[in-house]
């Protein structure tokens, strides 16, 4: 008995899984195309409009370009460390996926298929764990190019990431205490319930002090010291050459959708549809609506991610430093008294 | 200190204000201008199916002309090649022989002509020397090329197609339709 597994089970979170990795894959790929349309449209140009219809093909041949280039392995680098670090970037941002849900159950085959891989109770903690992970992409990544710009830009991507997390973690401990727990698919069930906000509504500096660490976290413009072009020439992905840079690049946009995404989830009611009652839908038709709902908050904090990155200059390092320890921290805490007063005083 | 002009504007060096020093007022203001461009109009052109016209004065490759009866008009003088401040312009003159007057229009013409694209500077000075009208610049400019040796233009390059035998090419060439 002890063996008896549910193979059913296995085949449907297994099926589950593939979608979700090819789905965040096919999204950063069209994110990428995206973003240079977005650029254009903010800069007044057309943006690529050559391959296919509307330059939909684009990120296609943007792909094949960088397959057919020549792999280039420095040969002062530490080889193994220099393969690992584009894996562990793109590891690192895939997995994260493992605990979001995504919609609502589906009725198939009469079975519910929850739509989420794994619904643990540390939900936000294993996304914290996975999301300081991708910091080693980087940091392998430029240590071992052994060159003084990847490790330059090595070190400032790791600083980054860790003083960015505590603001980060902060903020989220105020959004645990109005919750209650960490389990993400009870958040947004919790925000889906009649007569309850979403929760940018009881925790709007929080989720501001979190959207700000998201951009910190992601190395998106402003905060992408890690990679900047005009004084660390490309980065930690200097010496890096076809595909494995393709993976570093690819990695930043599945970050970008990663983290679009928890913040729906944890502060836009995630597949929540506002001003609608879903349970009056039949359960698979509110599964399909809730993930069309989730996937249109997740374009438009895409989108705003971009809309930031082509207004806004790169903070210098010191500035990074400074608003991070000296604001975002103090802020956070604030943030996490205030929420705890009101949770005294009015019982919430 | 007397200042030259009343456009002078002091540098306002107070502290900044709260709403300053957060910052995202500002930065939100800024998003909205790049936001507003979105909707403003794109001064691209798509450039090989539309191309930008040249202006009447443009001053592009040359163009060796023909008189109306398709006789070509140089007499290798020999003043286009003085002009030329680059020294481009190469020629050999050659005289006419009986029975070639529908092809060259005075007794004396040019054999070869050359110019070298890559020397030349597109001052136009050769037209303003040319006595006989021969050469005029026109508003196209020299194809790039993976080889130095095709920038030397030689006479089947410049001349003009002939208007009595191929009116269609001719008219293209002068840009008439």
């Amino acid at each position: 008995m002890l063996l008896s597994i549910d193979w059913i089970l296995f085949l449907e979170k297994l099926i589950l899984i593939a979608i979700v990795i090819f789905a965040s894959l096919g999204i950063a790929l069209y994110t990428t195309f995206a973003e240079r349309k977005v650029a254009a449209a903010l800069q007044d140009r057309p943006g690529p409009n050559r391959a296919g219809p509307f330059g939909l093909f684009q990120p296609f041949a943007d792909g094949l370009k960088l397959i057919m280039k020549e792999e280039i392995i420095p040969n002062t680098s530490n080889k193994i460390l220099f393969i690992l670090g584009p894996f562990l970037a793109m590891t690192a941002a895939l997995m994260t996926s493992a605990v979001i849900p995504w919609s609502s159950d589906v009725h198939l085959f009469g079975r519910v298929i929850p739509l989420q891989i794994a619904d643990v109770n540390i939900g936000i903690l294993y996304i914290f764990a996975v999301v300081s992970l991708g910091v080693y992409g980087i940091m392998i990544g430029g240590w071992a190019s052994n060159n003084k710009f990847s490790l330059m830009a090595a070190l400032r991507g790791a600083s980054q990431a860790i003083s960015y997390e505590l603001a980060m973690g902060l903020s989220l401990i105020a959004l645990l205490m109005t919750t209650g727990t960490l389990q993400l698919g009870e958040i947004v069930k919790q925000q889906m319930a009649p007569g309850h906000w979403w929760n940018i509504v009881y925790q709007p500096l929080g989720f501001l002090i979190f959207l700000i660490c998201a951009f910190a976290e992601c190395n998106r413009t402003p905060f992408d010291l890690a990679e900047a072009e005009n004084e660390l020439n490309f980065g930690y992905h200097q010496e890096y050459s076809s595909m494995k840079l393709g993976f570093y690049l690819f990695s930043e946009y599945v970050n970008m959708f990663i983290s679009s995404v928890v913040m729906a989830t944890l502060y836009f009611g995630g597949y929540d549809v506002p001003f609608l009652n879903e349970s009056l839908l039949s359960p698979n038709v509110a599964a399909i609506v809730g993930i069309i709902a989730l996937l249109i908050k997740v374009v438009i904090f895409i989108f705003f991610f971009m809309w930031v990155r082509w207004t806004i200059p790169r903070f210098r390092y010191d500035q990074l430093m400074n608003l991070g320890w000296k604001s975002l921290v103090p802020l956070a805490l604030f943030n996490m008294i205030i929420t705890g007063l009101f949770i005294l005083w009015f019982g919430k | 200190m007397q200042a030259l002009t009343n456009r002078a504007q002091a540098v306002n060096r107070a502290p900044m204000t709260f709403w300053e020093r957060i910052y995202l007022v500002n930065i939100f203001k800024g998003m909205l201008i790049t936001f507003s461009h979105i909707f403003k109009k794109k001064p691209t052109i798509q450039y090989p199916e539309q191309k930008r016209p040249f202006s009447p004065v443009f001053r592009g490759l040359h163009v060796l002309n023909r008189d109306e009866q398709g006789r070509e008009r140089c007499t290798a003088c020999g003043l286009c090649a003085v002009a030329c401040p680059a020294e481009a312009i190469t020629m050999e003159a050659a005289e006419r022989l009986p029975g070639e007057e529908n092809l060259y229009r005075e007794e004396k013409y040019a054999a070869r002509y050359e110019i070298n694209m890559l020397r030349c500077i597109f001052c136009g000075l050769c037209e303003e020397a040319c006595p006989k009208d021969a050469i005029y610049l026109s508003e196209t400019f020299a194809p790039a090329n993976f080889n130095r040796s095709t920038f030397i233009y030689s006479k089947k390059d410049l001349l003009i197609p002939n208007p009595v035998t191929e009116p269609e090419a001719y008219a293209k060439a002068k840009g008439l339709n």
